[in-house]
């Protein structure tokens, strides 16, 4: 099964980097757009029995790595 | 004062912290191994700043889940101190022995020049040489220092006395929510913070305002 983990900023925690990509993005020419945020994307291969399996431990690598909950969320989809 | 260097792949200042222990604070040093499961006999850890495992996935993530890690946060649990500078203190906080994050810098730059800190918390082992209030210059040298909290915490370390440094006269280097530079934990044993506090100690360096830092520890 492979697990496909979105992990983004919450929201309310600032994200200059976002904000400088949008800053570029409308340099380019692009308008009709805003909120700008950017985020981090894991794809992994996980071995278990069942998808409830699988993301029930997706989500432990989340808690105690992948994602600082502190200023992060995440998701996960498994397939 | 006996004390433990933790050693991760990518730190980079353990020398000069090393040297400000030894030559101000009369300390007797011993590095260890991230590797290492147990600490030697010491009264004191220091994390030392760097870019341990590359800065990967986020500044101290990694080393923040590394063997020795559980031995320190046993010692910080029994009362042991332990200080945290620049990536130490970013790889503090991913262990959750400080509360809160340290960011991307909000200007997005890489800041390496000197700020002014104040003294925020006088009775640490880190600041009781020092009066709160009193003003000192530090360098800083990183790209990830922008210390955010949600606002309930920040009540309770602003509060509780755990703001230990701010960047003091408009010198906030990269947009730290209330100007923190440091903090600690309710104990106060656990000290992280951003500055480099071990490179303004000599006349070499331009200023010697850190050292009473470094005495505090031999007191």
């Amino acid at each position: 099964m492979k697990a496909m983990i979105k992990v983004t900023l919450k929201n309310g925690v600032l994200d200059p980097q976002g904000k400088a990509i949008m800053g570029s993005l409308q340099s380019l020419g692009f308008n009709g757009y805003d909120n700008v945020r950017q985020g981090k994307y894991f794809e992994l291969d996980i071995e278990a029995f069942s998808k409830e399996e699988a993301k029930a431990r997706a989500t432990d690598m989340c808690e105690q790595l992948l994602a600082n909950t502190v200023i992060e969320n995440y998701e996960i989809e498994i397939v | 004062m006996k004390t433990a260097i933790i050693q991760f792949p990518g730190l980079n200042r353990e020398s000069d912290m090393i040297m400000a222990l030894e030559n101000v604070s009369g300390a007797k040093t011993q590095t260890v191994w991230h590797t290492e499961t147990s600490l030697p006999d010491t009264d004191l850890v220091v994390i030392p700043g760097g870019f341990s495992y590359g800065d990967y996935l986020r500044c101290g993530a990694i080393a923040a889940r590394s063997p020795i890690m559980k031995a320190i946060v046993e010692h910080a649990n029994k009362g042991g101190k332990v200080l945290g500078v620049c990536n130490g203190f970013q790889i503090l906080v991913e262990t959750g022995m400080l509360r809160g994050a340290l960011m991307r810098n909000a200007n997005l730059k890489f800041v390496c020049k000197q700020v002014q800190l104040s003294v925020e918390n006088d009775s640490t082992f880190f600041t009781s040489k020092m009066n709160k209030g009193d003003e000192v210059t530090c360098p800083v040298a990183h790209h990830d220092g922008n210390y955010f909290v949600d606002d309930e915490t920040l009540k309770r370390l602003e509060g509780d006395g755990q703001i230990v440094f701010r960047y003091a006269n408009g010198t906030n280097p990269n947009g730290s929510l209330n100007d923190i530079a440091g903090i600690c934990n309710a104990k106060g044993n656990v000290i992280g913070m951003m500055p480099h506090p071990e490179n303004m100690i000599e006349a070499l360096h331009g200023k010697t305002d850190c050292r009473p830092l470094f005495e505090s520890i031999a007191a």
